[in-house]
């Protein structure tokens, strides 16, 4: 799936919609550029769970947790980290396997960290706005994503 | 009372006693480790607080001319986990050899209360702008321990913006005293940036890095200082702009400010100038320190409070809340 978003609210508003459909045992990958808009849409997706407050950047503090929606989310950011042993300090594998939704910024540091079956979310600046790729990898997800499009 | 505090949440692994006339020691041990990666590593941070922890500890004790603290105070959280639990595990187990109380320190409450070690001490009730690499908040302070969030940023802190555009520009890390010296050097009118300032007292700096992105790759690029020069103005602007907002809100005139952005000279100068009554901590006390954790301490201890030994670390924990036990 393939779209061009022309603003910040339109890319919020699709996160949104997809955190209305998605299931336990998501994983989202969200790469783009400084400013892509990564947290944007993250922020989009907390909402659409039905999580309140302020989801901010997970820059400085890694990974954070949020417990008031329909699932539990755990946003990470792995922008910081430089190498395997600093990753699993985010017990980001047991987030995994407790059947919420993980959203992870920058994935593309730890090439294996996601599991085979996941959506790719790839944000690209554009003149228009931000150029949106949505990828499934496997079954799970591409049946989120037909979700996401009906 | 004197009371030893440690802080081990983020980078620096610092040990300082406070009594009753103010700092007796106050010292750090910066981890250059960081600086090698351009940014933290957790475990390497954790490593490099284990080894270097009792060596700080035993030297502000030296300093400081006191063989025994009456209490011991040491960061609790937020921070990164492996780090907060080294100095936390320690702080218990001086506290619990010795025989004094403990207290466990939200890292924040150390920001928040920083400018009190100051020879010019505000006096509650004062708003606080709390500016880092992982926040930007602003609260109003009634007292020890009474803290109202009144705003927060919505996405980027201050802090993780000047270390982007830092990165942005391979400035280095931490990039927020690179970006704050050429920002002297060059022209903050020279690139147009939009000031973000979303409803009611809230901050947001993500618009803005993504609009010194959109520059730094345009045909117009300017030099790095005038780029700088013109981030760091915007930056000041939203910042400065809040707390005159929140001061009028509130009915208040006295502002302190804390975290490692409070070193930034353009805010200084802009709060300085904003005609309200700023207290600013020295510099070295804005980022992460110990004389802070102590001084936070020392005030709970001095109302009472005392924590058990099941105080746990907490990554995320806002200053509004109180400790949390096992």
């Amino acid at each position: 799936m393939h779209i061009v978003i022309p603003t910040a609210e339109a890319l919020r508003a699709l996160g949104y919609a997809l955190g209305q459909v998605v299931e336990r045992g998501a994983a989202i990958g969200l790469t783009g550029d400084l400013g892509a808009g990564k947290t944007c849409f993250a922020q989009g997706l907390a909402a659409g769970l039905g999580i309140t407050g302020p989801i901010p950047s997970p820059t400085f503090v890694l990974v954070c947790r949020y417990d008031t929606g329909r699932l539990t989310l755990w946003h990470a950011d792995l922008y910081r980290l430089e190498n395997q042993s600093a990753l699993d300090q985010l017990a980001l594998e047991e987030a995994l396997e407790a059947d919420g939704v993980v959203a992870v910024e920058w994935p593309d540091r730890f090439p294996g960290l996601l599991p085979d079956d996941r959506l790719d979310v790839r944000l690209d600046h554009h003149p228009d706005g931000r150029e949106v790729t949505l990828t499934a990898t496997g079954p799970a997800h591409a049946a989120l994503l037909e979700r996401l499009r009906g | 009372m004197n009371v030893l505090g440690v802080e081990t949440s983020c980078d620096e692994t610092a040990a300082a006693v406070v009594g009753p006339d103010g700092v007796l020691s106050d010292l750090f041990y910066g981890q250059t480790v960081h600086e090698r990666f351009g940014g933290v590593v957790p475990e390497y941070a954790a490593r490099a607080h284990i080894e270097k922890v009792g060596a700080t500890v035993v030297e502000a004790l030296a300093r400081a001319g006191i063989e025994r603290p009456d209490a011991v105070a040491a960061t609790a959280g937020p921070g990164l986990i492996g780090a907060v639990i080294v100095g936390l595990c320690v702080g218990k187990a001086l506290a619990l050899g010795w025989g004094v109380p403990f207290i466990g320190v939200n890292h924040l409450e150390g920001h928040l209360l920083s400018s009190l070690l100051e020879p010019r001490a505000p006096e509650f009730p004062f708003l606080a702008l709390v500016v880092s690499g992982g926040h930007t908040t602003l609260y109003r302070c009634d007292g020890v321990g009474e803290y109202t969030v009144l705003g927060e940023t919505l996405d980027d802190a201050a802090g993780e913006a000047f270390d982007k555009v830092a990165r942005m520009l391979d400035l280095g890390y931490p990039g927020g005293p690179t970006v704050d010296r050429l920002a002297a050097l060059g022209d903050p009118n020279s690139v147009k940036l939009p000031r973000p300032m979303p409803g009611e007292l809230s901050f947001s700096f993500s618009g803005l890095k993504t609009a010194v992105r959109t520059h730094v790759l345009s045909s117009a690029r300017r030099s790095n200082e005038d780029i700088c020069a013109s981030f760091q103005a915007a930056v000041v602007d939203c910042l400065v702009t809040r707390v005159r907002q929140a001061a009028h809100r509130e009915r208040l005139e006295r502002v302190v400010i804390g975290g490692g952005v409070a070193a930034n000279r353009g805010l200084r100068e802009g709060l300085l100038k904003s005609g309200l009554d700023v207290y600013l901590p020295t510099p070295s006390r804005c980022t992460d320190n110990a004389a802070m954790i102590a001084v936070a301490g020392r005030l709970r201890l001095l109302k009472g409070q005392r924590d058990p030994m099941s105080v746990v670390a907490r990554p995320v924990w806002s200053v509004t809340q109180g400790v949390e036990l096992a």
